[in-house]
């Protein structure tokens, strides 16, 4: 868990202004979701708190201290695609991330430590019922398996914030429901602050503690770059009337 | 009535009509071999299939008079040494290197150009040089091969290592990985296929600069032979000793080939 401080964060590409002044406290253990148009800068946010971009100006504090622009084990990532190693089976897929914090120097784990590691990712591997396709590759998995995979690859490591980038956007509507399911129990387990960019605004208000709606506050239609995005509706939801919709 | 596009040979087909040219060659050689020889019984252009089977008895199971050897599988011998050893270096370098562009991108920008520039070398035109530095050796001959090759190698492998996702290498991190583990853990599992491959395409080459290498200065292998014999308008010796040639880079390709099947089952599926 972590708390999250942005203050008057700019993020500009040249003349491009994409986040303008964005001031946000995200609490601890909150399931921030972002919702908003296409280019209003939630992926650039997410991207500047995993530590891929750097802001323009403005700075982000992760429990009062500055955030390292890289990306760190602090904070875990789940990608719409392509986050999973194609060379690894499920398991091994998981016991990577056990392999990578745990041995510096040789990147594996051997003897009862490895063993232990095991024992802690078949454990996932049932949780998220993925055990019976343990031996298979991700190619061989079907797009939901892939992304059950992908979120618990990145909780196995106990991240203290878990980033979301349209996790399901690339899924058949028929399994969201499977992984809002298990995202949630995920998160409730592991008391991590989530946050989670989506263009779904249902799944927004039905995952969410706190929704963020990006969107330009001003707009001049000669130089459509000149304003950037910040925050223009920012809702609490109340878990319990969460829990009754 | 289907159209030809989509009308594809059953299993019995498929062996037959890959091997209707190979039947169609021999054929045709045996035809005209048979033509010419008829007109003049010392023909020595298309020698009958007969002088072969003599050929490959003296060459193979006989000891040459002059060394004591049997020529055929010294020469072999000689050869496949150049070539695995030079395919050796040169794909460990090619891994090596390549992984180290892909890795960290200030090795790409000290070395891709470096690179890209020395592979447009033609590697035969610096063979003398190699041949006044290194001498008449092993040592020239392989790095003639070593030379030719590395530089597509690396290539190739940083062009692949630049192909996997960016999503791959930051997931990667936030579980946890340096540079190194980077490397080892993601990159270069996911390269090795890619060096099979590689080596693969490039296997024609490096029995070009094999060959080359040993008409020049040699005193053993399958070029040298090729070459020596040549004098003496040989075609009884070049035949077989250039389909032996076929046979053992074809062998090769197979086993490569089975060798990425086998080790790297999930690069099939994709």
């Amino acid at each position: 868990m972590a708390i999250v401080t942005i203050r008057r964060l700019w993020k500009e590409y040249g003349e491009q202004v994409v986040l303008e002044n964005l001031n946000l406290t995200i609490a601890d253990g909150e399931f921030v979701t972002i919702v908003g148009a296409s280019g209003c800068g939630k992926t650039t946010l997410l991207r500047m708190l995993l530590g891929v971009e750097k802001p323009t100006r403005g700075e982000i504090l992760i429990d009062g201290a500055p955030l390292v622009y890289e990306p760190a084990p602090e904070r875990g990532i789940v990608f719409q695609r392509y986050s999973l190693f194609p060379h690894l089976t499920v398991t091994r897929n998981l016991l990577l991330g056990l392999e990578l914090s745990g041995a510096h120097l040789t990147g594996r784990l051997f003897g009862r430590a490895r063993r232990q590691a095991l024992e802690q990712v078949h454990a996932l591997l049932n949780e998220i019922g993925l055990y019976a396709a343990r031996d298979k590759y991700p190619s061989q998995l079907s797009g939901g398996m892939q992304q059950r995979l992908s979120i618990a690859q990145s909780v196995i490591c106990q991240p203290k914030i878990l980033l979301l980038d349209e996790p399901f956007g690339a899924l058949d509507p028929g399994i969201t429901a499977d992984m809002h399911e298990l995202i949630l129990r995920l998160w409730e387990k592991n008391r991590m602050t989530v946050f989670m960019v989506t263009h779904d605004v249902k799944e927004s208000f039905q995952l969410g503690t706190r929704l963020l709606v990006f969107d330009k506050k001003r707009h001049d239609p000669h130089a459509p770059d000149a304003y950037g995005a910040t925050v223009t509706y920012d809702i609490p939801l109340n878990r319990r009337l969460r829990a009754v919709a | 009535m289907s159209r030809l596009a989509n009308l594809h040979p059953g299993t019995g087909g498929t062996i037959l009509l890959g091997l209707l040219p190979f039947i169609v060659l021999v054929f045709a050689y045996v035809l005209g071999s048979n033509t010419r020889l008829q007109e003049n019984p010392d023909d020595k252009l298309l020698p009958a299939p007969s002088s072969f089977v003599d050929t490959i008895e003296r060459y193979a199971f006989q000891e040459d008079r002059r060394s004591g050897e049997r020529l055929w599988w010294t020469d072999t011998g000689a050869s496949l040494e150049r070539l695995l050893i030079a395919l050796g270096i040169s794909g460990a370098l090619g891994l090596s290197i390549g992984l180290a562009i892909g890795a960290v991108p200030y090795v790409r920008s000290l070395l891709l150009p470096f690179v890209a520039a020395f592979g447009m070398i033609p590697p035969l035109a610096i063979l003398p040089i190699l041949f006044i530095v290194l001498g008449l050796g092993e040592t020239a001959k392989v790095a003639l091969i070593v030379i030719g090759i590395t530089p597509i190698v690396i290539r190739d492998i940083a062009l692949r290592a630049s192909e996997i996702p960016h999503e791959q290498l930051i997931k990667a991190q936030t579980l946890g990985a340096s540079t190194w583990t980077l490397s080892i853990r993601v990159l270069l599992p996911q390269l090795l296929p890619r060096l099979i491959d590689t080596v693969r395409l490039n296997l024609g080459c490096a029995w070009l600069f094999l060959i080359a290498a040993e008409a020049i200065a040699s005193t053993e292998g399958l070029g040298y032979r090729i070459f020596l014999v040549r004098r003496y308008m040989a075609m009884d010796v070049i035949l077989p000793y250039v389909a032996w040639i076929t046979t053992l880079a074809f062998a090769m390709d197979y086993g490569l080939r089975r060798a990425r099947r086998t080790f790297f089952p999930w690069a099939e599926a994709n």
